[in-house]
């Protein structure tokens, strides 16, 4: 029917190649997709959260919506925020803190990293700390509690070698110094209320009617907004407060 | 060539001979000359050297290096010195306060998380308008650092299949198309920028700006992949970022053009470019125009103007010789 002539075949090694090229392709190209998918599957079996930065949204939306550039550390002025590593397990460039090495302690005051991000991943409907929720504190281990066994506490929280930083408004109201520079000697620990930069978050009550019964034991309040400064503070190993991620407050 | 052709040459079709139709009276003219015109044994050995000294020029090449660091250093510097010129990463980023949103980070934020940010939108027209500008994927070899690393491994590449070590296997340039494809779905479905796990643009840019990661193996696996066996394999089959740019560049004012009349068809150009397809105009005969842009796959790095000898291959500002 057609008049145009046939062309003739490619020649056998032609063919050869350009069939290896395609199982090259379909090979790599696969190998491209499948590391791309092994660093989505954590993400479907992750089941405990991370302690996002303030403002984050609901994980989920939080994981699609980042955009991994970090602009969220770049603000941060005690660098709480660090970005995951595919090491992490899962969300390669996505921020969260690690409250117990660095927690946020507010010292930027106007949540700078909510207003640092360019996709709502830390939403923007949310404009002071008070209304933050991160998480929220619990008392983990009641029997290593320092208060809870009526001690007092004198040194450096962390230890001489411990890197944290912290804002004390009594020593620079802007600049934010090493936990290790600013010793306490305390009768009784109360560094997880002391420190804590949200207003009636946490209170130490007492343990017993008993007006000679020094123990007391740290009670978190609705106001409790998770940042994590508590854990960090806490000067026993591990930390006696913890911070449940993305948890909900409810009463005792 | 029209628009078309292009972008159908960048998603992958194989360049072919024009149709006789297509030749333009004075294209027609000048390959009928050139096809008539016998070089002597002289002519031979002068175009010869001249071919060879051509690889030495490295002006375009280092002017592009210059400014990919530059860029990037800002970002760093920006970072380690807080003078908030530029915030963020090559993903996103504020520019002395303004947004700018890399196209195809933004484009799997949006596919993921199903929302029409502003912010994105007005980052991504930034960088697009921009873009437009400045030729598309010459994001790709005047700032993505993956292209200068992958630049150094292919060089060494060259190398060692000069000497035979190994030879360069050549994927389909379809991949890409496929990959772009399927990590857009994949985003969508998952509502996870999935891309952005093996994404080396990103992951170089944040490393360099936030400190190394161990995400860092998958770049390293990559060049590895490049030196030894495939030449230039991410930039020129993979990768979904060179799709978004070349499609917004192949309009773009800002391009390489190629004039037949001087052209001695040695190959030079096509042997050190990146995506040589673009650059099947410049075979003996094919050149349609006596002027011809250069298609949308082309990543405006300068390395054909650098080689060229007869400067054939030149930069162009469209529509400034008329406005000067």
């Amino acid at each position: 029917m057609s008049q145009i002539p046939k062309r003739p075949p490619p020649p056998a090694h032609v063919q050869q190649e350009a069939r290896r090229r395609f199982l090259r392709s379909l090979l790599l190209g696969g190998a491209a997709v499948g590391a791309a998918m092994a660093g989505w599957l954590p993400v479907l079996g992750a089941q405990a959260h991370r302690l996002r930065p303030p403002g984050a949204i609901g994980e989920d939306d939080f994981l699609a919506a980042c955009i991994k550039c970090g602009q969220c550390v770049q603000v941060c002025p005690v660098e709480a925020i660090v970005l995951s590593d595919i090491t992490d397990g899962f969300g390669v460039g996505v921020p969260h803190i690690a409250a117990r090495d660095q927690a946020c302690d507010f010292s930027c005051d106007a949540v700078q990293c909510i207003l640092a991000c360019p996709t709502g991943a830390l939403t923007h409907d949310l404009s002071k700390k008070e209304e933050v929720r991160m998480g929220v504190a619990r008392l983990d281990k009641p029997e290593i509690c320092l208060a809870h066994q009526g001690l007092g506490f004198k040194g450096q929280a962390r230890g001489a070698d411990y890197a944290g930083l912290h804002r004390y408004e009594a020593v620079d109201r802007w600049k934010p110094i090493p936990i290790a520079d600013h010793p306490y000697d305390l009768e009784l620990c109360d560094l997880c209320v002391r420190e804590c930069p949200i207003e009636g978050a946490i209170a130490l009550v007492p343990l017993s009617s008993d007006a000679a019964d020094k123990r007391r034991i740290p009670e978190i309040r609705q106001s409790c907004v998770g940042c994590g400064m508590c854990e960090m503070i806490c000067p026993t190993e591990p930390a006696a407060i913890v911070i449940d991620s993305r948890a909900q407050w409810r009463p005792a | 060539m029209s628009l078309i052709q292009s972008l159908a040459i960048m998603l992958g079709r194989e360049p072919t001979k024009p149709r006789p139709e297509e030749y333009s009276p004075e294209a027609q003219a000048l390959h009928e000359a050139k096809r008539a015109s016998k070089l002597t044994p002289e002519q031979r050995a002068e175009i010869n050297r001249q071919t060879h000294d051509a690889h030495k020029v490295h002006t375009w090449r280092n002017r592009r290096w210059l400014t990919l660091l530059v860029v990037n250093l800002l970002f760093v510097l920006s970072y380690h010195f807080d003078v908030q010129l530029i915030e963020g990463a090559l993903t996103a980023s504020r520019v002395i306060g303004f947004h700018f949103a890399d196209l195809n980070s933004a484009l799997q934020v949006t596919l993921a998380f199903k929302t029409i940010l502003i912010n994105l939108v007005i980052g991504t027209t930034t960088v697009l308008l921009l873009w437009w500008l400045l030729g598309g994927r010459s994001f790709c070899s005047w700032v993505c650092p993956y292209h200068l690393l992958a630049e150094w491994a292919e060089a060494l590449h060259v190398k060692l299949a000069a000497k035979k070590l190994i030879k360069d296997h050549q994927l389909h340039r379809r991949t890409r198309v496929v990959l772009y494809v399927i990590f857009a779905v994949a985003a969508l479905a998952s509502g996870y920028t999935v891309f952005e796990t093996i994404s080396p643009t990103g992951i170089l840019s944040r490393a360099m700006i936030y400190g190394p990661t161990w995400a860092l193996t998958i770049v390293v696996f990559l060049l590895l992949l490049e030196v030894f066996y495939s030449r230039r394999m991410w930039c020129r089959y993979m990768c979904p970022i060179g799709i978004t740019y070349a499609v917004v560049g192949a309009i773009s004012p800002v391009r390489v053009v190629f004039r037949p009349v001087n052209c001695h068809h040695e190959g030079e150009c096509r042997k050190v470019c990146l995506v040589p397809h673009v650059l099947d105009v410049t075979k003996k005969g094919f050149a349609t125009q006596m002027h011809s842009g250069i298609g949308a796959d082309c990543t405006r790095c300068g390395l054909c103007v650098d080689v060229c000898p007869t400067g054939s291959l030149k930069f162009e500002v469209k529509g400034l010789d008329k406005l000067l």
